[in-house]
């Protein structure tokens, strides 16, 4: 990479004057990448604009107690000004060991890095199973794969009403399970049901990326390594522990991550499959969704903090990950 | 759920068979009967249960009452295409593909247009603060849709950008712009970087060589990343329910919704705008999806 990005901008490392002064060294800095900071311009203009300025807007609402009968509205001709007031950490504080706390914020922390947990695990290993079979020199493969991402063609908001329509209660699932003498469970309704179908229907939805990205992955092996590695007598989980997993490493690295970050945020399938009836299956995305539009008065500073402890969850799980895969001598792909 | 074991040491074990002994007649890759048929068994299995929740939408939009779900055998002795006829003559559906088409190609335009050049500023060069910058561009990745949408909310509606169609395509370029530009960077990794030589040499700059030679050049993965924003915006139910007011500016995703009422559920026509939506929009993933694999994995795969 370092060699040809030396290449690409036509200079080698060792071409600077000895010693420059400050100002010597920002201005032939700037010469030297007025062109990359400019072609990046236009994405950093945006996303200062249309994200760090709402994120500091927003982080500011956090330390206040903004809600939709004091924010700022417009009602007809009449306009209201804002008349929140600051109150420092109090709603963080609230959150994390306020009364009722565990009720509003751990319990569903727990459940949504169970959530996460169970729906990657479900969504790699299946994906991978897949894949592996799919890389066999199989007749009707191309079929296969066809049928197989069909979950991932169909929007997601189309899937999760068809799941609706088969889990409802006396819909196809409850009448088959009904027909086998098993039991009918609530999938809708009772709690451990609804967390079940939760993960299921995402499950559903979230395995054929993963397939298709480790078939890609596979592919990608050397079928040399192979070779070799039953010249020495490998038997086939040897193989698969010691050639196809460590050939898989850097796309699994980077769906896996991916993963956890979108399931982690999937918004879409739980509020879809419960709307606002199932308080206990929702995940902090939902459930701060639910605080700052679901209910009335919207509560906007709640809300805006749950955003912020989710975006802090996850930036410290990502900076562990990547640390993590540093040490082990990895690089993410993305 | 239970699957998962059996697919995987059905998958080992498709290994395992030619085990190696010289002079076998198999060669790798390929297995003996019994795995074979194991395969095909578990890949089926997967298919139908693939399969399955999409054909029982499309048999269930074709049941003229809304209850039909309840008793689907009756809907086969008097299938009828009337959902479809209602839904398209009777309800906004046209207002919702009008919406949901100028967003979504709104959101993939302004995010392919302003990535392109960022996605090759970061494969080719390093500039100082190019570290951080790629640590921002993989921080948005993770914002939940929380973190933005209560301020968005204020903002937009200070700008009076709420239920407007510029207001929702800002929201969705905050996610579309950055994963555009990690696209766009997989992809460009890939084209050889002596063709940029080859430019300079000739006596281009920098943004000559991209706009000449390698923009030219890099057209599956601006459609890549064309199709990853399109997805994205077509699938957002988030932002697209709290910032569309109207319901005549509703894009599908919202609009589905509104067959169910606290009262009352028209889920027969809900199956039939379902399947109206998903077809067209499954057909087109078909055309794409192997491009949109290579390019989402691009940089993965080479290792």
């Amino acid at each position: 990479m370092t060699v040809a990005i030396d290449r690409a901008t036509g200079r080698r490392r060792g071409d600077r004057a000895p010693k420059p002064g400050r100002v010597q060294r920002l201005r032939r800095g700037y010469q030297k990448h007025w062109y990359a900071y400019a072609m990046i311009a236009p994405v950093v203009i945006v996303l200062g604009v249309l994200v760090l300025y709402p994120l500091a807007y927003g982080f500011y609402l956090t330390l206040t107690d903004a809600n939709s009968l004091n924010s700022a509205r417009t009602i007809g001709v009449n306009h209201i000004d804002a008349t929140y007031k600051f109150i420092g950490f109090d709603n963080y504080a609230d959150i994390l060991w306020g009364d009722t706390a565990y009720d509003r914020f751990w319990s569903h922390f727990i459940w949504t890095i169970v959530w996460t947990a169970l729906c990657v695990t479900l969504h790699y290993t299946i994906g991978l199973g897949l894949a592996l079979l799919l890389n066999q020199k199989l007749r009707g493969r191309t079929f296969y794969r066809m049928v197989l991402i069909l979950p991932w063609a169909v929007p997601t908001f189309v899937t999760v009403f068809g799941w609706r329509f088969m889990l409802a209660d006396g819909g196809i699932i409850n009448s088959f399970l009904e027909t086998l003498h098993l039991p009918t469970p609530l999938w809708l309704e009772d709690t451990f049901w609804q967390r079940f179908a939760a993960i299921m229907v995402n499950t559903w939805c979230g395995v054929p990326f993963m397939m298709l990205s480790l078939l890609g992955g596979l592919q990608s092996i050397d079928s040399a390594l192979y070779e070799a590695a039953e010249m020495d007598g490998a038997s086939a989980w040897q193989r698969f522990r010691h050639v196809t997993l460590p050939g898989l490493r850097s796309v699994s690295s980077t769906v896996v991550l991916l993963g956890v970050i979108w399931t982690f945020n999937q918004f879409a399938i739980i509020f879809l499959l419960f709307g606002t009836t199932a308080p206990d299956a929702q995940i902090l995305v939902t459930w701060s969704y639910y605080l700052g539009f679901g209910q009335q008065p919207r509560d906007f500073a709640q809300s805006a903090a749950y955003g912020i402890l989710l975006l802090a969850v996850l930036i410290v799980f990502t900076s562990f990950y990547r640390r993590w895969l540093n040490r082990n001598d990895q690089q993410l792909a993305i | 759920m239970s699957t998962t074991e059996v697919e995987t040491s059905a998958a080992t074990s498709a290994r395992n068979s030619p085990a190696g002994p010289p002079g076998r007649t198999r060669r790798r890759g390929e297995s003996g009967p019994g795995v074979r048929l194991a395969s095909h068994g578990i890949l089926i299995a997967a298919s139908l249960v693939a399969l399955f929740p999409i054909v029982w939408l499309v048999y269930l939009s074709l049941g003229p009452d809304k209850d039909d779900y309840l008793h689907p055998g009756g809907i086969w002795g008097k299938m009828t295409f009337d959902n479809y006829t209602f839904v398209l003559e009777n309800t906004k559906f046209f207002d919702w593909l009008r919406t949901t088409l100028v967003v979504v190609l709104g959101t993939t335009a302004i995010g392919v247009v302003i990535s392109a050049t960022t996605g090759y500023a970061v494969s080719r060069m390093r500039f100082p603060g190019y570290r951080k910058f790629m640590w921002v561009l993989l921080v948005t990745q993770m914002f939940p849709v929380a973190v933005l949408m209560v301020p968005m909310y204020q903002i937009l509606s200070d700008l009076q950008l709420i239920d407007t169609y510029l207001g929702l395509i800002l929201v969705y370029c905050t996610t579309t712009v950055p994963y555009c530009a990690w696209l766009m960077k997989g992809y460009f990794d890939t084209i050889p970087f002596e063709i940029d030589e080859a430019g300079r040499v000739d006596g281009l700059n920098p943004f000559g060589t991209f706009a000449r030679l390698i923009l030219p050049l890099a057209r599956p993965g601006l459609a890549v990343a064309a199709f990853y924003s399109f997805l994205t915006a077509f699938g957002e139910v988030a932002f697209a329910s709290t910032f569309m007011l109207s319901d005549t500016k509703y894009t599908f995703a919202v609009g589905l919704q509104t067959f169910v009422s606290e009262h009352d559920a028209q889920r027969n026509l809900m199956a039939a705008t379902a399947v109206l939506i998903a077809i067209p929009a499954a057909a087109f993933f078909y055309f794409v999806q192997k491009n949109l694999v290579t390019g989402l994995t691009a940089g993965g795969t080479k290792g």
